[in-house]
């Protein structure tokens, strides 16, 4: 027994040195560090208590920066699951021409983030994008919608669902897969309406798989901004500010690393929490077979 | 379902595939037709090659090609061994602390190594790594979704198949090399391509983390390629987007059904 604690631990101790490294001593960093202020100079980091989360609260960007979070997920997370559904109900029979459909849904999930915001950057572009060419046909003035600060946000989180909806949707398949034929069958005996059977069936069936998709959404909602670089700079005006791209600026662009590390802790706290829900959410509401 | 209802599905499908296809195919467009073109849009334009070489020559592509192949090369191959080894222990070895190693593992599912910006580049800058391409893949080695997905696999392989092996006389090693590994590839591919797709697309730690041509990515040299350009040229910047995610597209298309159960695997746990 013993030769194997020993075997165990050699076997699991080179990923667990990486993993401790840069992941599970960064937290704990990260924590006490948004207790300290900022080494200046020759001078040391002074314990501040919770200075930076006094000024954190105080700080207009970033109450910006958390209701545009929540706004996005708002907006992100019911309309890619919506749409992921959507996908996955218009492709999971056979017909002529299925694969091209869903080739048409997926395709934008397997293109790097960066390249999905030069091709949306394009798209919007004033006086290029397609958006404007259609409205010229229409005689309607040019728009800048990642340009003006009642747009930015919605702009941005539009792409996020283009992106990640197709991505969804393959989990949605799976799931459809899985629903017994006889009982489509039975219902269709019994004179149910498609729709019928959809929210009696086959929705209450594919309900795990909804709150995969949606704890995944939320995890992407604060996790996913690298189109934010290229499309807003959370401009304009902070319109398009989101939690993580303000990290980034407070630390590596005003090397505030103090205040950086106590937004950190509340991006860590906003991304167990919804952990834990899932976890009970898992146990509790959804129906499994 | 009636005819009618199949019918609307049908069309509602294709409706919502025709918009959603549609950005990525105006910038196709766009990357293919001479730059004069770009703001009037106007389907008997002449298709042009040209745009293509422009962009090549203009920022180091080439370099970033080489970065972003060593850097998903170093990463896969770090993760595979690292993981197989540890999700082997977790499958199969019972230990005191298991329960706890196993659920600081599932800690990382959440809190990914993305989001530790400031405090795993005081790590690099204190190891001298800032700058390297060692700095980017480091904190993705250990990957707990890898050690996650091979202890779910491996736990399905029956015991039989190790008493067999040990009575051979393989020991714990041999065991995982002869018996789990070569049971545990479609796992191992699955992972591969989403861990292949997900560091060539990977953009904020390595943005951070590189300031040298001879270490950026794809991602983070096509992002100061369009926006440094002084006066956009779209057809050029359309041209970088879909050169430097070709591969990756390619990719998809010729092994799609691989892709999308691998895609599928890795999110049902």
């Amino acid at each position: 027994m013993r030769r194997e604690w020993v075997h165990a631990w050699l076997l699991i101790l080179p990923a667990f040195v990486f993993l401790l490294a840069f992941t599970h001593i960064p937290v704990v960093q990260t924590l006490l560090n948004s207790f300290w202020s900022n080494p200046k100079g020759r001078r040391a980091a002074a314990f501040v208590g919770f200075d930076n989360y006094a000024a954190m609260l105080a700080d207009p960007i970033f109450a910006k920066a958390m209701v545009n979070s929540a706004i996005y997920a708002a907006i992100t997370i019911p309309a890619s699951v919506g749409l992921s559904l959507a996908m996955a109900l218009f492709v999971h029979r056979r017909f002529r021409g299925v694969a091209v459909m869903r080739m048409a849904y997926f395709t934008p999930t397997v293109l790097p983030l960066i390249a999905v915001a030069n091709i949306w950057l394009f798209f919007y572009a004033p006086g290029f994008g397609l958006i404007d060419q259609i409205r010229g046909l229409f005689g309607l003035p040019s728009v800048n919608l990642v340009g003006q600060p009642d747009t930015a946000l919605y702009a941005v989180a539009a792409v996020t669902v283009w992106k990640e909806a197709g991505f969804f949707m393959i989990f949605y398949l799976a799931a459809l897969q899985t629903i017994p034929e006889p009982l489509r069958e039975a219902a269709a005996i019994e004179g149910c309406r498609p729709w019928t059977f959809f929210r009696r069936v086959t929705w209450p069936l594919i309900m795990p798989t909804t709150l995969f998709v949606s704890v995944n959404a939320v995890i992407n909602a604060f996790r996913l901004v690298d189109h934010v670089f290229v499309m807003t700079r959370g401009g304009p005006d902070n319109a398009s500010q989101l939690l993580l791209y303000y990290i980034y600026e407070v630390g590596f662009r005003f090397w505030d690393t103090a205040y950086a590390s106590a937004l950190t802790v509340v991006l860590v706290v906003i991304l167990s929490i919804v952990g834990i829900g899932q976890f009970f959410a898992a146990d509790r509401k959804v129906h499994y077979k | 379902m009636t005819r009618v209802d199949t019918i609307l599905m049908r069309a509602a499908g294709w409706m919502l595939a025709a918009l959603w296809i549609l950005p990525l195919l105006y910038a196709v467009w766009a990357a293919f037709h001479a730059p004069e073109y770009e703001a009037k849009f106007d389907l008997t334009a002449p298709w042009t090659l040209a745009n293509f070489p422009r962009a090549w020559e203009q920022a180091p592509f080439a370099r970033y090609f080489l970065n972003t192949i060593l850097l998903v090369t170093m990463i896969l191959s770090v993760q595979l061994v690292l993981c197989t080894l540890a999700a082997f222990a977790f499958a199969r070895l019972s230990f005191p602390g298991k329960n706890v190693a196993f659920a600081l593992v599932l800690v990382q599912l959440l809190v990914v190594p993305d989001i530790l910006l400031v405090e795993n580049y005081k790590t690099m800058r204190m190891l001298g790594l800032v700058d390297t391409i060692l700095a980017i893949g480091l904190p993705y080695f250990a990957s707990g979704f890898a050690i996650f997905l091979l202890r779910q696999t491996f736990m399905t392989i029956p015991k039989e198949l190790d008493e067999a092996a040990r009575v051979e006389g393989c020991g714990l090693l041999g065991l995982l090399w002869r018996v789990y590994v070569p049971l545990g590839k479609p796992a191992m591919l699955a992972f591969g391509l989403v861990s292949v797709s997900h560091h060539w697309n990977n953009f904020l730690w390595p943005l951070i983390i590189t300031n040298s041509v001879e270490t950026r990515p794809l991602t983070v040299g096509l992002s100061i390629f369009s926006t440094t350009d002084s006066g956009i040229d779209w057809a050029l910047i359309n041209a970088a987007t879909l050169m430097t995610s070709a591969p990756l597209l390619l990719g998809f298309l010729l092994f799609q059904r691989q892709f999308v159960q691998s895609f599928m695997r890795a999110g049902i746990k």
